[in-house]
């Protein structure tokens, strides 16, 4: 039975260990703001973070969560970076659906924390796991940019 | 008006539809009509189930505090309709946003006229009825405070969310007049004062935001995937692998004994045409959505194919092609194109083959619905587009009345086409019929469920011929198109394109070529088809934009150039004097061809894009342009192309002129998003069959853009915002002229035609 820490709270879950933490924080924990897009680690819908790290979490088996920092959107209003990023969708009016763009806040999170600067191509290489079906792209890269630059200027 | 399928009359009575005719828009509504109605001429929003509704009372309503709640009636699956529809009201309202709640309307047309977003109909039928709703909410402010005061009417002026008399200075806020406000007889439509353009705060401002922007970013928004009910159970479907194939036996003991799995239903096959029926198959319930997937696996199943089980998408593709090339039904003729080419010395003759392949939709949300029954009357939780079907098909599978089943209408995480069609709703109120009443049954597609059973945009070969003199004059033009039809949902059997679908950029081609004939094929469908962003504009806008850029290179002249005087001068044209009397279902007095307009954005986008301007060697430039939805669009697509034949696109300039801009930085928003869709569509996405299965699966085989194949540089160019004009379509009219853009350009790069989608690698 595992012990999860999830946005800095610990909670407990009763069910198997290969269930993809994906469906243990929608169904079990009610958590939604995670999305399901492919279950095969292919569009990044469901992109959460362990121990600040991005990772896939519909491939992503409960067990190998346990003992570690999960990190959801749910939890991006209190993390820095992911309080200027989601600011910099805002001013960019990123979403069209808006379904995958919990994936692509927390890709660009997980970049942003490891690389201050990054270049189009780091931001390609990246990104290149979160699909975006309405094609919001360019706005992401600009957001992206943004948020960046906020940073670099130590702002909020 | 819609367009009619003529059946025969033996197929109506098998159909037991007496006398009754089945009806089939572009965008996908199917309404069974009465024949007489069927004469009578009803144009756009008139035409549409539900028409249109514009009393304030439906629509607006405010609290004591005064905040105006205003009802977004038709669903959001990512064009900002749930936003720009409700900001027109508040604008005429003189509502300042900031005090504007949105609330979503459950399916219910006719309280609230037609719901169905599909066919970029959305702003183009409802600008006006929101115009009025809102303006009449003014005017009952106004005379509930002129009441109050005792004064003229005409002494008083509603503004920024307060009525004030500015003679003695007086002022009340919305809130204070609300209760009287209510009591005001609503104004007749020609008693009503719209507002004057200058007057506009939010409308072609860009002063307001999506609604649910803040609450997408946090992760907060609610769409259909997200729905949670105490008690929910989760349910997924193992479905025939061949459409219409059907259950020869199974075994659920395996799935039954898979921890979490509650129950194991079976759900019928669709009898005659598939239309919005499920597919049929075997659902596994369980306490979560993973347990219901792992139980689906353990099921263990035999399929009888049924007669589609030999579809095999090379074979289908010789087919085509064949039947593309020889002579098919006639569908537009202007003077003799076949006499034309026959006489033609073989130096002046030039045609081409192209090639289209099933497209997914593949919306980033899988379809998904939530049911629960009770007491007589079932409650539906759902992202889909047409939430007035969906209700439909849950009172019909559960032999309630229309108003026993309340539809609420979730978020989409994007629609585009496939969401119209509540297949996936249906097969959840068979599951919660099957559970213990009152149970929430969520069921959900898997993508793979997603990329195997689709609504499919059909898959086409096209075939141009035209005679071209030595001067670059083209003197005939044929366009034959083979392609499955959407009919085919609906007739049994229906084969050969209808004219809602050569009406979208196969018939309705304005060049002045005196020799012109359109011809369509009759090729039977082995799959579902449906409609696909933008729909049939995809196929025949790539052939016919891709030979006009072949044609001109064979004339030797510039693209742009030989495009626009084959367009010639200015004009309004008459779409039935192209033979398409469909016009979107838009009057042709209202909406004619207008070619002044056509010609603006093919300038807009060429100068956006400085065409003509030297390139480093291995890139290009490429036009194409399109008329579709009653919006005119262009586009020119920058690529490079490496030694090893990989593309890469640099830039696209898109241009558009749809009338009015109500919502531009939306209406940019969709643009961006169409260059996107359309460059997917054209580099890399394909369904193909094998022995009736879809090949592909996930996003690692149905290959959709990812940022880094997407271009950095996407420049939009609004064109004419003429308030004078009705609004034109702006969801699908980008994607059309993307494709043929994107191959012209390669060929400007590198000399090498590409005629067949999608491009991948170019040899």
């Amino acid at each position: 039975m595992p012990q999860l820490n999830v946005n800095g709270q610990t909670r407990e879950v009763d069910v198997p260990d290969d269930m993809p933490l994906l469906w243990v924080l929608r169904d079990e924990l009610g958590m939604t703001g995670s999305k399901f897009g492919c279950g095969m680690a292919l569009c990044g819908a469901c992109t959460m973070h362990l121990d600040g790290a991005p990772v896939r979490s519909c491939v992503t088996p409960v067990s190998a969560a346990a003992g570690r920092a999960i990190s959801t959107i749910e939890g991006m209003e209190s993390d820095r970076v992911g309080q200027v990023v989601q600011q910099a969708w805002i001013e960019n009016n990123v979403a069209q659906c808006g379904y995958c763009q919990a994936g692509q806040i927390m890709t660009a999170v997980g970049l942003l924390k490891t690389t201050t600067a990054p270049t189009e191509e780091q931001i390609d290489g990246a990104m290149g796991g979160n699909i975006c079906r309405c094609g919001t792209y360019p706005r992401i890269r600009a957001a992206i940019l943004q948020a960046a630059d906020r940073l670099a200027q130590g702002g909020e | 008006m819609s367009t009619t399928i003529q059946l025969s009359r033996r197929r109506f009575l098998q159909g037991s539809l007496g006398a009754l005719t089945l009806a089939v828009t572009a965008g996908g509504l199917v309404t069974i009509v009465r024949a007489a109605d069927a004469d009578s001429k009803k144009y756009g929003a008139d035409s549409m189930p539900g028409g249109t509704v514009d009393d304030p009372l439906v629509f607006v309503s405010i609290a004591e505090d005064g905040t105006v709640t205003i009802v977004a009636h038709r669903a959001e699956m990512g064009t900002g309709v749930r936003t720009s529809l409700p900001m027109v009201v508040a604008d005429e309202m003189e509502a300042s946003w900031d005090r504007v709640r949105v609330v979503q309307a459950e399916a219910n047309e006719a309280r609230y006229g037609n719901q169905n977003v599909d066919g970029s109909r959305s702003m183009r039928h409802f600008l006006m009825p929101m115009r009025r709703a809102g303006a009449a909410a003014r005017q009952m402010l106004e005379a509930a405070a002129a009441a109050r005061w005792s004064v003229p009417v005409a002494e008083v002026k509603a503004v920024r969310h307060e009525v004030v008399h500015p003679s003695s200075g007086r002022r009340l806020g919305y809130g204070e007049l609300a209760a009287d406000a209510a009591r005001q007889p609503v104004p007749g439509t020609e008693q009503l004062k719209l507002k004057a353009r200058a007057d506009y705060r939010y409308i072609g401002k860009n002063q307001v935001r999506l609604v649910d922007l803040e609450a997408i970013g946090k992760g907060q928004a609610t769409y259909g995937m997200d729905m949670r009910l105490p008690g929910m159970v989760y349910a997924v479907v193992a479905r025939p692998p061949v459409v219409g194939g059907k259950l020869r036996r199974f075994d659920s003991e395996k799935a039954l004994a898979v921890p979490g799995v509650v129950k194991v239903v079976e759900i019928p096959a669709f009898q005659g045409a598939p239309a919005f029926q499920p597919l049929g198959g075997v659902a596994v319930v369980a306490r979560n959505t993973w347990a219901a997937i792992k139980g689906r696996e353990a099921l263990e199943i035999e399929w009888d194919d049924g007669p589609n089980g030999g579809y095999d998408s090379a074979d289908f593709r010789e087919a085509l092609t064949k039947a593309s090339r020889a002579t098919g039904k006639t569908i537009r003729d202007n003077g003799d194109a076949v006499s034309v080419w026959n006489d033609a010395a073989e130096t002046e003759r030039f045609a081409a083959d192209y090639y289209i392949p099933h497209l997914a939709h593949a919306s980033m949300e899988p379809p998904v619905a939530t049911v629960q029954i009770k007491e007589g009357r079932a409650e539906v939780w759902t992202s889909v587009q047409n939430p007035e079907a969906a209700r439909t098909a849950v009172a019909t599978r559960l032999k309630l009345k229309p108003e026993d089943v309340k539809v609420n209408v979730l978020l989409l995480g994007g629609g585009f086409g496939r969401k119209s069609k509540p297949d996936y709703v249906d097969e959840a109120a068979i599951v919660a019929r099957a559970m213990p009443e009152g149970t929430p049954v969520k069921l959900v597609w898997t993508r793979e469920d997603d990329i195997h059973h689709d609504y499919l945009h059909t898959v086409s070969a096209e075939r141009l011929e035209a005679v071209i003199d030595k001067s670059g004059k083209v003197r005939s033009w044929l366009h034959r198109s083979a392609a499955p039809t959407i009919a085919s949902l609906f007739a049994e059997g229906a084969k050969g394109q209808q004219l809602f679908e050569s009406a979208m950029s196969a018939i309705n081609m304005p060049y002045r070529i005196p020799n012109v004939r359109v011809e369509t094929a009759e090729v039977a469908a082995h799959a579902r088809i449906g409609w696909f962003r933008s729909v049939a504009n995809i196929p025949h806008a790539f052939a016919a934009q891709c030979f006009i850029a072949e044609l001109a290179h064979r004339a030797g002249k510039d693209h742009r150039q030989f495009a626009l005087d084959l367009i010639g001068p200015a004009r309004q044209i008459d779409p039935g004097d192209m033979a398409d009397t469909w016009n979107y279902t838009e009057s042709p007095e209202r909406y004619p061809y207008d070619t002044g307009r056509l010609r603006g954005v093919i300038e807009a986008a060429c100068q956006g894009a400085k065409w003509g301007r030297e390139l480093p060697r291995g890139h290009g430039l490429g036009l194409a342009f399109c008329y579709s939805f009653m919006s005119y669009t262009a586009t020119v697509v920058e690529v490079a192309v490496d030694e090893k034949g990989g593309v890469r696109v640099l830039a696209v300039d898109m241009a558009m002129d749809c009338g009015p801009q109500i919502n531009p930085e939306r209406i940019r928003a969709q643009m961006e998003g169409g260059a996107v869709m359309g460059l997917s569509l054209a580099l890399t996405s394909e369904i193909t069959f094998e022995k009736g299965r879809v090949k592909q699966s996930n996003f690692h085989d149905y290959q959709v853009l990812r940022h880094n194949a997407s271009p950095r540089v996407i420049r939009t160019h609004l064109v004419n915002d003429d308030h004078d004009l009705p609004p034109g379509g702006v969801g699908e009219p980008p994607v059309p002229p993307v494709a043929p853009a994107l191959c012209n350009a390669i060929f400007a790069a590198t000399g090498k035609r590409v005629r067949s989608l999608p491009v991948g690698t170019v040899t």
